[in-house]
């Protein structure tokens, strides 16, 4: 990490589901920092955890251990009002813009609750004219206010979504898989939308997604987990040409590149992700690791910075020569 | 591709529209494309593109109450060398065919799995009405099934319940369930999207080995165009319910001559971002959305989002049309292959090559080498 102080801090978060002897095991121990003006993809299959964590961080569920930092104060022990203004601050966008918009309320209401909850632009004047500049700022019209989300497509409502999000004028948004149900010529409009939004607001960004693609074109930085662990983190240009974690590699082997002249990569990863709520013991990936030894049984992985800003966590450190061109063997 | 070797499936014209109370929505109209013995022919293209209606009408699947009104003509060569239509077989002839030469996947393997059964009597059930096992002959047949989709301990997991299973797992039972009969045409309706990208390829390898030993043809609906540049062999892209482009999938995907084929490709953020280029600013994104089927535009269902729009665009549907061998595009600013049947050719005064196009229009109907074009005229200039 730089000097900067870090907008979020993320440290030894643990968010177990369920009480009893096995809980499901959804965040494990994973620590990350977002500088100010940075965007951190956050990616993984499912079950990695990769939500969860996306909402911890915003205390809409709360943490079983660990604790996340706002510049340099942990959230865990705000309450009141102290909360409320917070809020104002951390934002989140999600994944389903069907469900995520009330459908009994106008696209005035929705926006305007937003307002008045943290009692900015009071006055219906005020109030009406930050509605129209908000619509305006995702390329929506003023009149749209009036409708109800039904009358909007899947594209349109995800741009009120992240209105919503806009609304009180936050530092930090967490978004959560927001172009996952979105068709691809759409997909493409809403992530210059966030590009732009995020440029010009100075926005901070922690990006959820499954979608490499996504998360190459959008994110600095990239921390990629597993079962609830964090796997490896890099800046997006090092880790897309330099992946040195086999979960890593066998991730960007998976995902076909739209382009056929490409080589179709082997299938590296044999069976299914396992249960988080007996997970393998020592590295949670080496039921699938085509490199696991019997070390990997033992021991769990510390995180280890292997270059500059490059972490990693895998004990197969004679691995990184030879895998250095991003292929598995 | 050679003209001897007869299509397993061509289909011709084929349009199926439904009657709602805001008055008759044609979700495909007139659709062609046909699918070689052993090769993989895509289906892509958004949601309401028509996709997946038209496998569903193909397989005559469609719900009886939805009134659905279907026209025109398949040509299905079946195992025994007949060639029938589909769309006119009797339903008893069809339900001979459906399940045994013709077998489908679809898109989420959980609600296409019966809960209530073992996964073993599913497979098995096929078999049986098909083929004419005994109880204990299809159950064998299905263990055979199950170690064919590479499911570990397959013997146990015959006697297994559907939710006892993993995603990746229930779609492998489906694929077994699809294949139990060696159809010679599989229908597979985006049978990956529900899945994880390592669970994705693992299930995309088992189909190309499945194929590769079968010999069957795959009819495969996705909108995932890494899916299909990796797995189509041709590849037919659908917009509003119509074909727009149909080609084989390296021409297509080097140069697509549909302004919304090269826009879709445009605006794929892993296209963006390709080889070592720095990462451009925006992304190209199609702009505005997909017309409303009550209310589609009166010529060209892509002109109203198109850059590449003329006003003779929307004076009507442009005829999908041959622009090059074995390649088809619905665009007046396709120029089309010289051996193009006449309507085409009358097109808003396309057809004489442009002499500002040089060398490479004595190839005629090139394809935009750079998409997406912004304005520049993509073969023709203005026409009027």
């Amino acid at each position: 990490m730089t000097t900067a102080t870090p907008l979020i801090e993320v440290r030894g978060l643990k968010k177990y589901f369920g009480s009893g002897a096995r809980p499901v095991r959804a965040v494990d121990d994973v620590s990350f920092a977002i500088r100010p003006g940075e965007t951190l993809g956050l990616v993984g299959e499912s079950g990695s955890g990769k939500s969860t964590i996306g909402r911890t961080v915003l205390r809409l569920v709360e943490r079983t251990d660990g604790a996340v930092f706002y510049r340099g104060e942990d959230i865990g022990t705000f309450s009141g009002e102290r909360l409320r203004k917070l809020r104002g601050k951390l934002q989140i966008i999600f994944q389903d813009p069907y469900a995520s918009l009330n459908p009994k309320m106008r696209i005035g209401a929705i926006l305007g609750e937003a307002l008045s909850t943290h009692g900015l632009h009071k006055g219906a004047a005020a109030r009406d004219a930050r509605i129209a500049e908000l619509l305006e700022t995702v390329g929506l019209r003023p009149e749209h206010a009036s409708r109800f989300p039904h009358e909007f497509s899947g594209g349109q409502r995800q741009r009120i979504g992240v209105a919503r999000a806009l609304a009180v004028e936050p530092e930090f948004i967490v978004a959560d898989e927001p172009l996952s149900a979105l068709d691809v010529s759409i997909q493409a409009q809403v992530i210059n939308l966030l590009a732009d939004l995020r440029e010009r607001l100075s926005l901070t960004m922690l990006f959820i997604s499954h979608d490499l693609d996504v998360v190459e074109y959008l994110c600095d930085r990239v921390v990629v987990l597993y079962l609830g662990k964090v796997m490896e983190v890099a800046s997006t240009a090092e880790l897309f040409a330099r992946p040195t974690h086999p979960y890593t590699q066998a991730l960007l082997a998976a995902s076909p590149k739209p382009d056929p002249l490409q080589p179709t990569q082997h299938v590296a990863l044999q069976g299914d992700i396992p249960s988080p709520i007996a997970p393998p013991s020592g590295c949670v990936f080496r039921t699938r690791c085509p490199h696991a030894i019997e070390a990997c049984a033992q021991t769990v992985p510390p995180l280890r910075e292997i270059s500059p800003g490059h972490h990693r966590a895998c004990l197969r450190a004679d691995l990184l020569a030879h895998t250095a061109e991003g292929r598995l063997p | 591709m050679s003209m001897t070797i007869t299509p397993r499936l061509t289909v011709k014209h084929l349009s199926t529209s439904f009657p709602t109370e805001d008055g008759l929505v044609r979700s495909v109209a007139d659709v062609s494309f046909s699918i070689l013995p052993g090769q993989t022919t895509a289906l892509v293209g958004e949601s309401g593109s028509g996709k997946s209606v038209t496998s569903l009408t193909l397989m005559r699947l469609l719900p009886k109450t939805a009134n659905a009104q279907v026209d025109g003509q398949t040509a299905f060569v079946t195992r025994e060398g007949r060639t029938v239509d589909l769309l006119a077989l009797g339903e008893r002839e069809m339900r001979s065919l459906r399940g045994n030469q013709l077998s489908m996947i679809f898109q989420e393997p959980m609600t296409s799995l019966n809960p209530v059964f073992r996964i073993g009597e599913q497979i098995a059930e096929s078999v049986r009405l098909h083929k004419g096992l005994d109880r204990q002959a299809a159950l064998a047949h299905a263990l055979r099934m199950l170690d064919l989709v590479e499911i570990p301990a397959a013997a146990q997991r015959l006697h297994e319940y559907p939710h006892q299973l993993s995603g990746g797992m229930r779609q492998r039972v489906m694929i077994a369930l699809a294949m139990a009969c060696d159809p010679t045409l599989l229908i597979a309706d985006e049978p990956t999207t529900a899945l994880d990208v390592t669970i994705q390829a693992q299930i995309l390898a088992l189909m190309r080995r499945l194929q590769a030993e079968t010999g069957m043809s795959i009819l495969f609906i996705t909108h995932n165009l890494g899916v299909v540049a990796h797995h189509a062999d041709d590849v037919v892209v659908m917009y509003a319910g119509r074909v727009v482009e149909h080609a084989p999938v390296r021409p297509l995907f080097a140069q697509p001559a549909h302004p919304y084929t090269q826009g879709l490709l445009a605006c794929l953020p892993g296209k963006a971002a390709a080889a070592g280029q720095p990462r451009p600013k925006r992304l190209f994104a199609i702009r505005g959305q997909v017309s409303s089927p009550l209310a589609p535009p009166p010529g060209c269902a892509f002109e109203p989002r198109c850059d590449q729009a003329i006003p003779a665009c929307s004076a009507a549907m442009p005829p999908l049309c041959e622009t090059q061998q074995d390649r088809e595009a619905r665009c007046i600013r396709v120029q089309p292959a010289p051996s193009c049947a006449l309507p085409s050719r009358e097109r808003a005064g396309v057809g004489a090559p442009d002499a500002s196009m040089g060398a490479a229009s004595s190839t005629a109907g090139r394809p935009h080498p750079n998409p997406p074009p912004k304005g520049e005229g993509v073969h023709t200039q203005h026409p009027r």
